[in-house]
């Protein structure tokens, strides 16, 4: 028995790179669930909307090391956020204008704006491709660890090591002040109540004066900014590849959804809950096994329930039983 | 005759091919109240949508203090003094109370604080649920926060769908109370009431409509008297 090891293993391979990961989700499922609950349909081009976000930031981040300006240790990505940040919202504010707007006018149904955002989708896809190229990118260029396996060990005396990476640790400081800034907006900025207001009854809304258009310009922006960090993030913990971005659909969707669409709580709780679960489910947990019963009865096997390969499959499992027996999400969200 | 304050003047019009409106007149003058009555179907509701622009009219003229507002959009009313509470979804129920006021408030930049302190005023039980949300209150309750919603635009008029929709009579007995003090800060109310004795006998006005026609119009009073309406509409 050795517990300390076991928690030290469990930490390192399970704990850290699913809360990285969560955190990740929720900024990403935030936006889809901004966009539900202002413009009342699932926008299926918010994966790459991310991998637009992200590429115009890998480009930002390649001049910035051109002309030698960084930020060691921290990554220069985190530089180049603010103008992938204003390039994506004027990207959505366009889009907005050329395609959501002409079926906002006519008032059309739900699901019509889903397969429109489908088309917006395969057009950011293109866009990206063209960019940038469709390889695997590795952008971050800060410090690696915080903490590495070997200076734990030594610190410790403990068998196993404990890293931390700086990206995870960036991943979720950065998240924790996108989402403080986002619910002080929503919920103390006249705007930002606006928006609620919006959302909640968007007829009375209207007879009070609120100005549709502007809540929607001011959704569009925040998606932009939610988007582009949360893809941000993603890539500088992992690598940038468009196809990827295109894949993260799926969890993101399986947060929004399982926390409620509409809901900002929501989503940050479902994009942990859908990490947890898919970080446990696909992990070989041999090696904290191994720490906790005596040794003659460890099983053979690696004890992992699921290959890696499989992983959405477990936020398409967990989405399909919230929907069956709460439909509305954990948190009440709204449904369309 | 002098003008009336608001006036939907000689109304015809309807959602779609079909007029739901015939040659339909409503009006209220300065705080006073004005009521329209009538059987299911009759277009009361129809009418105040017309008098706020949620309708386009084919004929006749809406005219507030004698300015003709009928192609103004119902923003645009709003801003020009009048308030409307809806029958139904009229509050943001996922808001506290307080937002709930201030989101009515969204148009004016100037300091809302003594606004909010007058309806919590005119409605208390407001005042110790603000931070509630206000879908959790109840049926009274939410009719209260959509008048005080309303009323922080500080409108000339308020125009109410069916304000005691749904609630006991004890609740509508209060209710219409605080209508009358409304009406006595000098704001013209029109509604639209299906508990037609009680509200004619708070109106200075009433209007009964029958097929988006004028059956019968005069004082509240008159209305409540006169034998044909009473036999027709009031049972008796």
């Amino acid at each position: 028995m050795d517990i300390l090891n076991a928690l030290v293993v469990f930490l390192n391979f399970v704990f850290i790179p699913a809360t990285a990961y969560g955190a990740q989700l929720a900024l990403g499922a935030l936006g889809v669930t901004l966009v539900f609950g202002i413009l009342r349909f699932s926008n299926f081009a918010h994966g790459d909307t991310m991998a637009f976000g992200t590429m115009v930031v890998i480009l930002f981040t390649w001049a910035f090391q051109a002309i030698g300006l960084t930020i060691a240790p921290l990554p220069t990505a985190l530089l180049a956020l603010p103008l992938g940040i204003g390039a994506t919202a004027l990207l959505l504010l366009g889009t907005d204008r050329v395609v959501y707007r002409f079926y906002r006018k006519q008032r059309t149904s739900p699901i019509i704006l889903v397969i429109v955002s489908m088309g917006v989708m395969f057009i950011m896809n293109g866009l990206v491709r063209f960019g940038i190229g469709v390889g695997d990118i590795n952008f971050d260029d800060g410090g690696r660890f915080l903490i590495t396996a070997r200076e734990f060990r030594e610190m410790t005396g403990l068998a196993e090591g404990l890293a931390i990476r700086s990206t995870q640790v960036i991943t979720v400081v950065t998240a924790a002040v996108a989402v403080a800034l986002l619910f002080w907006f929503l919920n103390r900025t006249r705007t930002g109540k606006s928006m609620r207001a919006f959302s909640d009854n968007e007829d009375l809304a209207l007879l009070s004066g609120i100005n549709p258009e502007r809540v929607v310009a001011v959704t569009w922006i925040l998606t932009a900014a939610l988007a582009t960090t949360a893809g941000v993030l993603y890539g500088l913990d992992k690598s940038f590849r468009a196809f990827v971005y295109f894949q993260l659909l799926l969890p993101i969707f399986a947060s929004a959804i399982v926390g409620g669409l509409g809901s900002p709580l929501g989503a940050i709780a479902g994009g942990f809950i859908i990490a947890y679960s898919e970080v446990m489910v696909t992990y070989a947990w041999r090696r904290v096994v191994t720490y906790l019963v005596p040794e003659e009865s460890v099983p053979s096997g690696l004890m992992q329930l699921m290959s890696t390969d499989y992983k959405f499959a477990v936020s398409f499992t967990i989405l399909v039983i919230v929907l069956l027996f709460r439909p509305t999400g954990l948190f009440r969200g709204q449904s369309s | 005759m002098a003008e009336p304050f608001l006036i939907g003047d000689r109304m015809t019009g309807g959602y779609g091919a079909a007029d739901i409106l015939h040659d339909c007149t409503v009006a209220v003058d300065k705080g006073q109240i004005a009521v329209i009555v009538g059987p299911n179907g009759a277009g009361k509701s129809t009418a105040m949508k017309a008098v706020f622009g949620m309708l386009r009219l084919r004929g006749g003229q809406v005219r507030l203090n004698g300015e003709d507002i009928t192609a103004l959009s119902p923003q645009d009313r709003v801003a020009k003094g009048m308030a409307f509470v809806p029958q139904t979804s009229n509050i943001f129920t996922s808001m506290t109370v307080e937002e709930n006021l201030e989101m009515g408030a969204f148009l004016r930049r100037d300091d809302i604080r003594p606004t909010i302190e007058q309806v919590y005023d005119l409605f208390p039980i407001l005042r110790d649920k603000r931070r509630q949300a206000a879908g959790e209150l109840s049926g009274g309750q939410r009719q209260q926060v959509a008048v005080g919603r309303a009323l922080m635009t500080q409108p000339k008029v308020l125009m109410l769908d069916e304000p005691t929709a749904g609630v006991s009579p004890i609740v509508m007995d209060e209710l219409f109370d605080r209508i009358i003090e409304v009406a006595r800060t000098g704001i013209s109310i029109l509604m639209v009431e299906q508990n037609a004795r009680q509200a004619l006998a708070i109106a200075d006005k009433g209007y009964v409509l029958v097929q988006g026609r004028n059956a019968y119009t005069d004082t509240g009073k008159a209305l409540l008297a006169d034998p044909d309406v009473r036999r027709s509409f009031l049972g008796g």
